[in-house]
């Protein structure tokens, strides 16, 4: 794999400025295809810090939507120990891993994974309404989102009448509205046209600027030149995973 | 967190899911309609079957009552046995029918009988001037209105001293004196019947009632003359008409003797009714060779027609059973297609923190309000339908307040039992595979 001139091309993790908010210890993940087992995770050992802002890529295939899964608590690993803010969730029970996910991650899908029959505001609230949080609360929260994604005039909208740029928008504000400690986005931008691709990105750049943890599963070799740290995968494996340094 | 805060919580997601609830499925308005559709017809078919129903078993017992539940009625009817026929035609006089022994024998030994009240009648032309009527001329006694539960329209009925003193006074039905005095109050005027010349002192309500269990027991009520009665003191029928009845049809003579046509008896206590009645019917067999007699026991025929009610109720409820079970399974099917064409927002619900009971209760609540709303509209409609029946038909319904309410209620409890196989086939998704879904 070409190693596309990053300041370092060591596999180790370099600046552990913190505690990590995800520690991945010996992750494996196994699934039964008939009479073969399939690895899809293997020996993954991974420390996420906070305000990481890194890029997961690899060919399809290589284990990048069961890293997903896995980082997004929607599924549990086979083998090993998944932290997140130290709590091991690695075998939490179904309940419990809901929790997790409705106060500790936030996700935006590359076909933006809207709810049709709601509106952008009610939209942005679904993960507090999850939380339990009063409707008064959750609707100033999510109108205050709105606003910040650009989409303030639209909180009556529904999500056929926005542009594909909109909607994203709209599930970024759904993804912040519960102060995830991680945003995880897979393929963000792929459906994306390149200038709504772009402000969507821009985003995500400000968003680390003030301090978010954000990882983006891509397959898009560009976006290994934005993120500060970039890790690849194959064949299940991390093969590459490093800080570079972040552009002047 | 303490109790009430808990209540809150819940009570403020029960509103947001219903609101949630009526949005998704607002989105298929057209399917929604059609799937509840079921229930309104179901709900509705109860309600309104049951109503008409009721209303039909009210109009019969009222009838019933209204002979007086305490009362057994004892007739005179024409022997059609032929075995002692042959006796009879040499005699020329046909005597058959109600005996003073018997109601002498009635009135001393059967307990509880409180009055009787003897009638006799005579059919015959009833005349004012020249207007005439085919009516009967019914001997009775005075206090006919008050054991008959009968109320007079004008004026008043024959007193006792007039009955004591044989006095030609006459009371008209309702109907009788429509058709005898179009025009005039019929009060002060003079009836007359063959040569004997009666004057009328008031106007009683028709019999409804045995009219109506006439025809029910199909005796045939196309009797001109029915109900067109002049009723008089029985000791002037007896002064004016005698003893036999001679008649005149259609070249034939015929002469009857009848002593009494009617006889009602009443009974002090209503739990003494039936045994009354069995002894009334065992004093008639011994004094009668052949039966012509017939024995009525209104309470006999109340209990009957409750008998009745309630084998049209089994069959009404197996029927609105059955209507609302179809009704189920229909929002249960269309609920599991809802399931599976929404399975990709479930799985965005799972990723955004919903747990799997989160989702029951979604699912659980759309279905709850589907066929709620069904029942609800399925009230209105069996309302309407009674209240169209008595507008246009003229029948009576009768809507009990508690037939929309257990129906209504059973429609929510049918919501709740066939949508919790697709609310718990939506939790169970796995949330990978869900997210996945196209």
């Amino acid at each position: 794999m070409p190693d596309r001139g990053l300041a370092s091309s060591t596999a180790a993790v370099s600046p552990p400025q913190s505690d990590p908010v995800i520690e991945l210890r010996g992750v494996e993940k196994h699934y039964q295809m008939g009479p073969t087992l399939v690895k899809a995770l293997r020996r993954i050992d991974l420390k996420i810090f906070p305000g990481d802002y890194i890029s997961i890529l690899g060919p399809s295939g290589c284990g990048k939507s069961t890293m997903l899964n896995i980082l997004g608590c929607l599924d549990q690993p086979s083998i090993g120990d998944y932290f997140l803010d130290g709590v091991d969730v690695s075998e939490l029970p179904d309940d419990e891993l809901s929790q997790v996910r409705g106060k500790k991650l936030g996700f935006i899908f590359q076909s933006y994974n809207l709810i049709q029959q709601l509106s952008v505001v009610e939209n942005i609230e679904v993960p507090l309404y999850y939380q339990g949080m009063p409707e008064k609360e959750s609707r100033e929260i999510a109108a205050e989102l709105a606003k910040k994604v650009g989409l303030g005039e639209r909180l009556d909208h529904r999500p056929t009448e926005l542009s594909g740029g909109q909607q994203q928008r709209v599930a970024i504000a759904r993804a912040l509205s519960n102060d995830p400690s991680v945003i995880l986005a897979d393929e963000a931008t792929g459906n994306l046209d390149s200038k709504s691709g772009s402000d969507i990105l821009e985003i995500f750049d400000e968003l680390n600027e003030d301090g978010k943890t954000l990882i983006m599963i891509t397959h898009d070799e560009g976006m290994a030149d934005r993120t500060p740290r970039v890790i690849r995968l194959k064949d299940g494996e991390i093969a590459f995973d490093t800080y570079r340094d972040p552009p002047q | 967190m303490n109790l009430s805060a808990i209540r809150e919580l819940s009570l403020f997601r029960l509103k947001r899911a219903i609101t949630l609830g009526i949005k998704s499925l607002w989105m298929h308005k057209l399917r929604s309609f059609l799937t509840a559709l079921g229930i309104v017809f179901g709900v509705a078919s109860v309600i309104a079957m049951l109503a008409i129903g009721e209303g039909a078993s009210y109009e019969a017992q009222q009838q019933i009552k209204d002979l007086g539940s305490q009362n057994i009625i004892l007739e005179s009817v024409k022997p059609t046995n032929t075995t002692t026929a042959g006796e009879q035609e040499r005699s020329l006089i046909l005597e058959y029918g109600l005996t003073y022994r018997d109601i002498a024998q009635i009135q001393a030994t059967v307990p509880g009988v409180e009055v009787t009240i003897p009638s006799r009648k005579v059919k015959d032309f009833l005349w004012n001037v020249s207007n005439s009527v085919d009516g009967v001329a019914l001997g009775t006694v005075s206090w006919f209105p008050t054991m008959k539960n009968r109320e007079l329209v004008r004026g008043r009925f024959f007193t006792e001293m007039e009955m004591k003193g044989r006095s030609p006074v006459c009371v008209l039905t309702e109907s009788l004196a429509r058709n005898l005095f179009p025009l005039d109050e019929p009060i002060g005027q003079t009836v007359r019947m063959k040569n004997s010349y009666f004057r009328v002192v008031g106007v009683i309500e028709d019999d409804s009632a045995i009219a109506a269990a006439a025809e029910s027991e199909l005796e045939g009520g196309g009797d001109s003359s029915e109900g067109m009665e002049m009723m008089i003191p029985i000791s002037t029928l007896e002064d004016h008409f005698g003893e036999v009845l001679f008649k005149y049809r259609s070249g034939s003579f015929e002469a009857e003797k009848v002593e009494f046509h009617e006889v009602t008896a009443r009974i002090e206590q209503p739990e003494q009714v039936m045994p009354a009645a069995l002894a009334i019917q065992h004093i008639l067999e011994t004094n009668h060779d052949e039966v012509d007699y017939k024995m009525t026991v209104p309470l006999d025929l109340l209990q009957r027609a409750e008998r009745t009610k309630q084998i049209f109720n089994i069959v009404l409820g197996s029927i609105a059973a059955i209507s609302l079970l179809v009704g189920g399974i229909g929002i249960m099917n269309i609920m599991l297609a809802t399931v599976t064409e929404r399975t990709r927002e479930i799985g965005i619900r799972r990723a955004l923190g919903a747990k799997k009971k989160d989702i029951v209760f979604q699912f659980l609540i759309e279905t709850v309000i589907l066929s709620g709303a069904g029942g609800l509209l399925g009230v209105g409609v069996g309302i309407a339908i009674p209240l169209a029946v008595t507008h246009f038909a003229d029948m009576v319904t009768v809507i009990q307040f508690w037939a929309p309410t257990i129906a209504f209620t059973i429609s929510v409890m049918i919501g709740i039992l066939f949508g919790i196989y697709p609310a718990v086939r939506a939790a169970d998704m796995n949330p990978v595979e869900a997210l996945r879904h196209e």
